[in-house]
């Protein structure tokens, strides 16, 4: 029904300011200040969603981030839709689209709601068993799981918004501002400290600012109004940074904090445009003080998940803040002197109250005594054991306590009414004291566990330290910060102070009901439907520790992990095991406290942010060029130069045909280098390569092989002596870094009497590789003044030559196996003189060619590509490379390791060359390698490690690992795949050229 | 993230170190004569203790030097900090 529910303009609303939005596709109006939950309430709205399992109609339940029910979906089917926000914490703003999540077709009639009737045949561990069935059972069922569950619906379009990350270095961050907070923010800011104050709400002040009333005065004054000019006060601090809407997700070691910031959500979209809507602050704090306040519990009992069933303390705010009435007949239940405080507020707004059931027996408190007389009924040492209405509360049931508290006696009384604000004390908010490190201790008086041993420079003050009323809070929290702060006096020290509380309460986790348990519907994690019967049913079921119980049931597992119902789900535990609160422990609270957005995550790293780009200096001629680039580690490479629409295939056989019969040339640039210097380099390259280095002329190349101490291949490269205690080391591309830190490691811990320095050069020089028949005519009119004849050049060797004034490495080393050269010059001249030998290759046909063709003139030759054709289990005898491992080196590293009883097995996985028996045929690289088709279960031999059409050849070729490979040759071996089995013969690894007569050609 | 005072910079964040493992493990200078057990032991063998370790660890986005540190694994805290061949401390 269409009704008006604000009574009174409340503290924090702006009744000259209509904002209208829109709720399941209907228009509604609130006021500035309002948040969803607030607006919706004011319009007589509490259905707003279905629960996870059993569709049950859920309202709002709580004013803030421990909101288990009243979840939504932001903006759907737009680039901005979210799912999961919470009703009770979004501010509405002019155009909100919100809708109710997890119900189809729609939030009043939803077909999920069946799983409710159904509920019964869907106990605890229901999805755990269902997946234990046989798996033609699942293949039914998936179907409508998966159509019924899920929370929300996760966006298709790229996010518009704008997110940053933002380092903060403090003194002190003092999390939450409410009183406590307050308090501790003024005192730290007033000693000098730089001290941050964070809380997740908009406003400052927590719950006293709308704390009214004549029972709770502060040096005379109502406590909210005391409270509101010390806020005034720290606003003119200089060095206090007050961040509003700003949440602490987690709180880790060494006073290191994550808090999300957010800028933009409480504004109208169009006034977003530009701005950063989160910020990630990564906050290192020297002293953090913890004022994060408490969370009211609710109270264990049949049916007290319905709409219109809310937190007394919640239905307090609701009336204070936002001036909002939850119902017109309204109950409370409790068990302690909240819900009262709760009654005062509405009393004095002249919302009708039906009655009080109060769980305690005798209970002399003043709050009581001024609502009995404003002659609301008092139901002492009642409960309520069931309640009635589907889609809103509209019944409850009540019957008396026995003595202990564990039975129902005497006769039933009804009770009509359209809201029932439930009580069953605080709880400390502790999650982020957890997350430290921190330690807790059980408070048996009032069942609380409250901060006890800190990890880090951190104190709690205030609620969650377990000071729960406002005359603990001002008796302890002053000394607290006096003692952390190191001062020698705090201004708060002799408050006068009126707090009208009586701290009794009758704690009872699961309140009793005239039926059996199994007949009832108790929820203790309202998100996840999780039910006092499903705990103990899990504890039947023989599960005894209390992160089994959480996983087996899911209490706790939802995206409010249970901060409403942890307490109670532990409650229960500990009095159906019979085991002590202290001693039973508590289930870890993680990060994020509450959750994050993946745009808050990610921060500005999205795009072409996302990771760091390397481009060689030739990259823009590859770019005018029409070349396709691969990404290799952080670089981009040439990956092939497409010409007249030809796609990959067609452009690599052009490349690697010109490759061959004339000249290539191919940007190197990418390769590792790393410069060695230092009396003893030749001695430290012996140590860690394989083959022998000390007898490697000034002027000559060589190919190393470099392994872990496990003997398994790490790196390759050529390196060349460039003078006597001079050498430079390329590297794979990819390896750079790593052979470079694992060197260093070497250097320093290893072997620090060797006199040898490393220095990256990898961005030092550009590399342009020349390669082909007729690689000597472009160099030669590149260098003219450099002899390159055999004798005086030849293969592996290197000189020093100039291009005109560049100074420029000319090595003549080879990866195709043709007769070519590399030409390393500062990098800056590298465009140059990849132009210079374009400009000279005219005439030959110069063809520039990308990784792709290299891969393929490689493989021809049986090179290997360390990462393609190795991963951390091929040793150099595995790659039949036994040549490159010295027998005469005592040591090296690695070598120990290569007879060691696992590697000199014979049937270990070997580098083999695959030929298909149809030539034409080129096998997929992964795919595995069989030797017996009609075994079962078919013995995996290996895998496709590279695979090709060799033009050159004219036939398909392909390498692969193959166990006992080295003894296979021109055996035949399958490749089973989706459609077709495809046989093979295993050959030598070379498959052109074996005599290496092209090197000098 | 914990802090690490590198012994040649200061106090860095975590994230520019790299760490590199358990300290003081020496590698045999006659890997060659060792039985395959004595070997594996230096390859393989690693304490990994829930409390007080004694650690290398690299500031690989400083100075690049390698380092040992003494860190509680249980709460992560730094007990000491010291260069390469020094003797280590008692803590
Ligand atoms: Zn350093």
């Amino acid at each position: 029904m269409k009704k008006n529910l604000r009574v009174k303009t409340g503290k924090m609303i702006d009744e000259t300011y209509r904002i209208s939005f829109k709720f399941n596709g209907r228009l509604y109006y609130g006021f500035k200040g309002d948040t969803l939950a607030s607006a919706l309430l004011a319009n007589n709205i509490h259905l707003v969603g279905r629960s996870f399992k059993y569709h049950r109609p859920r309202g709002i339940m709580t004013a803030g981030s421990e909101e288990p029910n009243a979840i939504v979906q932001l903006h759907e089917n737009s680039s901005r839709t979210e799912p999961n926000v919470r009703a009770t914490e979004i501010e509405i703003y002019e155009g909100l689209e919100a809708s109710s999540q997890n119900c189809w077709p729609s939030v009043n009639f939803d077909i999920g709601g069946i799983n409710n009737f159904l509920s019964p045949l869907l106990p605890a561990g229901f999805y755990y068993k269902t997946f234990m069935w046989p798996a033609s059972f699942w293949e039914k069922y998936e179907y409508f799981i998966r159509r019924s569950a899920g929370l929300g619906k996760s966006p298709t379009k790229p996010d518009p918004d704008i997110y940053e990350h933002r380092y903060i270095h403090c003194d002190v961050l003092v999390i939450g501002a409410g009183i406590s907070g307050v308090m501790a923010a003024k005192t730290a800011a007033k000693k000098g400290l730089k001290t941050l104050l964070v809380d997740e709400k908009p406003n400052l002040g927590g719950s006293t600012i709308y704390q009214n009333s004549d029972h709770f005065k502060i040096n005379n004054q109502n406590s909210s109004s005391w409270l509101e000019k010390e806020i005034n006060e720290i606003k003119k601090l200089e060095n206090l940074e007050i961040k509003t809407r700003t949440s602490v997700a987690a709180f880790h070691g060494y006073n290191f904090l994550l808090a999300r910031e957010n800028l933009t959500d409480h504004l109208p979209i169009e006034q977003r445009k530009g701005k950063t809507r989160h910020k990630l602050l990564k906050i290192r704090a020297k002293k953090v003080i913890n004022a994060t306040g408490s969370i009211e519990r609710p109270l264990i009992f049949n049916n007290n998940d319905r709409p219109g069933i809310l937190l007394s303390s919640a239905i307090k705010k609701y009336a204070d803040y936002f001036g909002v009435a939850c119902g017109e007949k309204n109950i409370f239940l409790t068990n302690n002197d909240s819900a009262y405080e709760t009654a005062i507020s509405l009393i004095q707004k002249g919302i009708n109250i039906e009655a009080i059931i109060d769980n305690r027996e005798e209970i002399d408190s003043k709050l009581v005594y001024e609502v009995e007389k404003n002659n609301i009924k008092i139901f002492k040492g009642f409960t309520v054991i069931d309640t009635s209405g589907y889609k809103r509360i509209n019944k409850v049931s009540i019957k008396k306590l026995s003595k202990d508290g564990q039975k129902v006696v005497g006769s039933k009384i009804n009770l009509l009414c359209d809201c029932l604000g439930i009580s069953g004390g605080w709880t400390p908010a502790v999650h982020l004291f957890t997350q430290s490190g921190g330690k807790l201790r059980f408070r048996e008086e009032d069942q609380v566990f409250i901060p006890n041993t800190y990890p880090l420079d951190q104190i709690s003050i205030g609620a969650c330290n377990g000071d729960l009323t406002l005359d603990e809070i001002l008796k302890n929290a002053p000394a607290s910060l006096k003692v952390f702060l190191n001062l020698k006096d705090i201004e708060y020290e002799n408050l006068e102070i009126l707090s009208n509380t009586n701290k009794s309460k009758r704690n009872i986790w699961l309140l009793p009901s005239d039926k059996v348990l199994g007949k009832t519907n108790s929820f203790v994690d309202y998100q996840n439907d999780a039910t006092a019967k499903d705990i103990k049913l899990a504890l039947r079921e023989g599960f005894k520790s209390i992160e089994h119980v959480k996983r087996y049931t899911t209490t706790g597992m939802g995206t409010d992990q249970g901060k409403l119902g942890n307490m109670h789900a532990l409650g229960i535990i500990s009095e159906t095991a019979n085991a002590k609160m202290g001693e039973l422990g508590t289930t870890t609270f993680r990060p994020p406290y509450t959750p994050l957005t993946f745009g808050t995550i990610v921060g500005r790293n999205v795009g072409e942010y996302f990771d760091v780009v390397r481009k060689t200096p030739i990259h823009d001629w590859h770019l005018d060029n029409n070349a396709e680039f691969e990404n290799v580690g952080q670089w981009k490479r040439a990956w092939y130069y497409p010409q007249n629409n030809e796609d990959m295939h067609q452009a690599v056989q052009r490349e690697s045909k010109a490759a061959r019969e004339s000249v290539g040339i191919l940007d190197a640039s990418t390769l590792g280098k790393i410069d060695i210097q230092g009396t003893d380099a030749s001695e430290f390259l012996n140590r860690v390569y394989t083959n022998a280095w000390s007898k490697l002329a000034i002027g000559k190349c060589r190919y190393g092989l470099m392994l872990n101490e496990d003997g398994m291949v790490y790196d390759d490269g050529v390196t060349t002596r460039l003078s006597e205690n001079h050498y430079i080391m390329t590297t794979t591309t990819g390896g750079a870094a790593n052979v470079m830190g694992k060197l260093e490691d070497y250097l320093q811990t290893e072997w620090p009497e060797l006199d040898v320095y490393l220095t990256s050069v990898t961005d030092h020089f550009a590399t342009v590789s020349v390669c082909g028949p007729n690689s000597k005519k472009i160099v030669s009119e590149v260098i003219p003044d450099l002899d390159f004849s055999d004798e005086n050049f030849p293969h592996m060797s290197f000189k020093n030559a100039k291009i005109g004034k560049i100074n420029c490495r000319v090595m003549r080393i080879s990866f195709t196996g043709e007769h070519s050269y590399e030409i390393n010059v500062q990098a800056n001249y590298g465009k140059s003189v990849w132009e210079k030998c374009m400009e000279a290759g005219k005439d030959f046909n110069i063809t520039p060619y990308g990784t792709e063709t290299m891969h393929l003139l490689r493989a021809e030759k049986g090179f290997i590509i360390v990462g393609q054709d190795t991963d951390a289990t091929m040793t150099p005898i595995d790659l039949q490379m036994d040549w490159i491992v010295s027998k005469k080196k005592y040591d090296f590293i690695g070598k120990r390791s290569l007879y060691r009883s696992d590697t000199i097995r014979e049937d270990r996985k070997q580098l083999v060359g695959l030929l298909t028996e149809n030539p034409n045929e080129v096998l997929e690289e992964g795919a595995q390698i069989v030797a017996d088709i009609n075994k079962s279960p078919i013995e995996m031999l290996g895998h496709v490690t590279s695979s090709y059409y060799s033009p050159n050849l004219k036939k398909s070729i392909a390498l692969g690992v193959v166990k006992g490979g080295k003894n296979m040759m021109g055996q035949k071996l399958i490749i089973p795949m989706e459609k077709k089995n495809i046989n093979v013969i295993v050959a030598d690894p070379v498959f052109l050229d074996k005599e290496n007569k092209r090197l000098n050609a | 993230m914990f802090i690490i005072s590198c012994p040649f910079c200061g106090e860095r964040e975590q994230s520019e170190f790299k760490a590199g493992g358990e300290a003081h493990i020496i590698r045999p200078k006659q890997p060659t004569e060792l039985s395959d057990d004595e070997w594996a032991e230096y390859l393989f063998m690693r304490k990994n203790i829930k409390g007080v370790q004694f650690e290398r660890w690299n500031h690989t986005h400083g100075c690049r030097k390698w380092f040992n540190v003494v860190r509680d694994t249980s709460n992560d805290e730094i007990k000491a900090v010291y260069k390469m061949g020094e003797k280590p401390p008692t803590v």
